[in-house]
């Protein structure tokens, strides 16, 4: 469905996307994870033909986005990070009107807005217009639009960022069900839970480049340990225990307000800790998860 | 395939230009607040055309123009008909446009599909065309029942004040690429409103010193105000050709140059 090599988007002096691979397959879920600014937006709109690549080879679908824009765009679905549906526009209005766009006839534009609102909940809005909609609301709307032309690639950037925890819930519900359609899915976030309920296979960018890839549990297992156990001591700093707990686990990693310690066996680790006379006043022992190997690979200085 | 690659990129697709104007439809049959704006368009003209036109022009007894003798009234209905044609297109290329394009990103959505930005530009130049041609439909009406002009020139002066439309909405949409924010639109009404009250609109441009008139001469709502008068009154002379041909130019010069700014904002 992608097929990428070399691929660079530069905007004047900057380079936003420097050089990356990438293989989508279809039926796939894939994900690109990173930073702000890691460079995941602008691969998107590459991907979906609305941004010149700067450098490098780029085919979706099997075509040229610079010379097949439109045929390639006809079968895509794009979500936006930030909703652009139309205001001045009702709900239903929305859907259809953006069918014509893909020069799908009227009455079948209505057919698959009906049926389409009704996959996104949004039976009982079809005539409110867009701006009383909660943001939940919005985004399953968008969504939808993404859908009208029936398309064979969904590209969503960002689709939770926003979204209370039921909103989240219900969209991650959609698209696990557009997947199991045989939807491709590529998606942007830097939600781990999310990247870890929704894609096969992910992408960790970092200043325009992939620093890892693999299935989230691959990654999980090449760059953090089974487990993690975090710690909190009441007495000092996180940090001053680095060295007085040297030799347990494989990796130290000291927060301000409490130390994490990676190992393969968490109760082991605490076993130790307790034979060589800590006590922790706080000890958690739980699984590693994506959020530590995105830390670990792109670093806790806060990026804008 | 050089000429396919071409053709994929010059030829705009008649029917994504006409989603692009179903949109606008679309607007309208999703509640009353746009047929608010687009009926409250159409008074401004008709209403100076009252208030200066018949009205002043009660103290005008006749007015000459090169060898022909008019009322004042029938001298300034033609203008207020090409300031309809103008004003309606603007509208919804300035406002409406930029809104769409800056702030609620309309566009954006737009391009994520198969439509082009030329597409999409001939679209809302062809929608603000029908726009200010409902305008100059109904101001017609209004000069025919007034006896201002005939029905047969009227039919004539309809396409004339389509192209005024077109011309003045393609070079509308071209600014509203440019315009950096609201404040800007109070620079361009500046200049809308001196055209609409210099441009041989209520007074003919011969009274003005020389060089005022050269000035004046070189600004479009001029060359509208001349093709659509010469129609209405029923003058015709080879001159209007040269207003056409400015027109035309004008409104190819638009689109153009729309175009463009829309593929370098939106397509980067």
């Amino acid at each position: 469905m992608i097929y990428a090599r070399g691929l660079v988007k530069r905007f004047g002096e900057f380079t936003a996307v420097d050089g990356i691979d990438l293989d989508v397959a279809p039926g796939e879920a894939f994900g690109f994870l990173g930073p702000n600014g890691a460079g995941k937006s602008s691969t998107m709109r590459m991907i979906g033909c609305v941004s010149t690549p700067s450098g490098g080879e780029l085919r979706i679908l099997g075509k040229d986005p610079v010379r097949d824009g439109p045929a390639i765009r006809a079968r895509l679905g794009v979500c936006p990070q930030t909703d652009n549906l139309d205001p001045d526009l009702h709900v239903f209005e929305n859907l259809t009107t953006y069918a014509r766009y893909f020069g799908i006839p009227r009455a079948e534009a209505r057919r698959r807005a009906t049926e389409l609102l009704e996959f996104v909940q949004l039976t009982e809005k079809a005539t409110s217009m867009v701006e009383p909609l909660s943001g939940g609301m919005k985004r399953r709307l968008s969504i939808a639009r993404a859908m009208v032309n029936e398309p064979d690639l969904v590209l969503l950037d960002e689709p939770t960022t926003g979204l209370d925890p039921q909103a989240r819930h219900l969209v991650w519900e959609r698209l696990f069900r557009l997947k199991q359609r045989g939807v491709t899915l590529v998606l942007t976030t830097h939600y781990m839970d999310e990247a870890e309920q929704l894609c096969d296979r992910l992408v960790v960018m970092d200043g325009g480049k992939i620093v890892a890839e693999g299935s989230p549990r691959h990654l999980i297992d090449t760059y953090s340990t089974r487990e993690v156990v975090e710690l909190r001591f009441g007495d000092e700093a996180p940090s001053s225990y680095v060295d007085k707990l040297a030799g347990i686990g494989e990796r130290l990693d000291p927060l301000p307000d409490r130390l994490l310690l990676y190992s393969a066996d968490g109760d082991a680790a605490v076993s130790e800790l307790h034979r060589r006379g800590f006590t922790p006043s706080s000890v958690l022992v739980r699984r590693s998860t994506l959020e530590d190997v995105f830390l670990i690979l792109t670093g806790r200085t806060l990026v804008d | 395939m050089v000429t396919a690659i071409l053709a994929n990129r010059l030829v705009a697709s008649p029917s994504r230009i006409g989603a692009v104007i179903n949109r606008n439809v679309g607007a309208l049959r999703s509640g009353p607040s746009y047929w608010l704006v687009l009926v409250s368009g159409f008074f401004e003209p008709v209403l100076y055309l009252f208030s200066i036109g018949i009205g002043v022009g009660q103290l005008i007894p006749s007015l000459t123009l090169g060898d022909r003798v008019m009322s004042y009234a029938q001298f300034v209905a033609p203008a207020m008909l090409a300031v309809s044609a103008m004003s309606g297109a603007l509208a919804e290329t300035t406002f409406n446009f930029f809104f769409k394009f800056k702030y609620v990103k309309t566009y954006e959505g737009v391009l994520a599909t198969p439509v082009r930005p030329m597409e999409i530009a001939l679209g809302e130049l062809l929608w603000a065309t029908i726009r200010g041609s409902l305008y100059t439909g109904g101001f017609l009406v209004v000069m025919i029942a007034m006896g201002l002009t005939t029905v047969g020139w009227a039919i004539v002066a309809f396409p004339a004040t389509m192209l005024v439309g077109l011309a003045f909405g393609a070079v509308g949409m071209a600014v509203s690429t440019l315009i950096r924010g609201w404040q800007d639109f109070d620079l361009m009404f500046a200049g809308q409103f001196a055209m609409f009250l210099f441009s041989g609109t209520f007074s003919p441009v011969q009274d003005y010193p020389l060089g005022v008139e050269i000035v004046i001469g070189i600004t479009p709502l001029y060359h509208a105000v001349e093709l659509v008068r010469g129609i209405t009154t029923g003058a015709l002379s080879l001159g209007m050709l040269g207003n056409v041909a400015y027109l035309v130019a004008m409104g190819g010069l638009g689109v153009w140059l729309a175009n463009r700014r829309m593929t370098k904002v939106l397509c980067t």
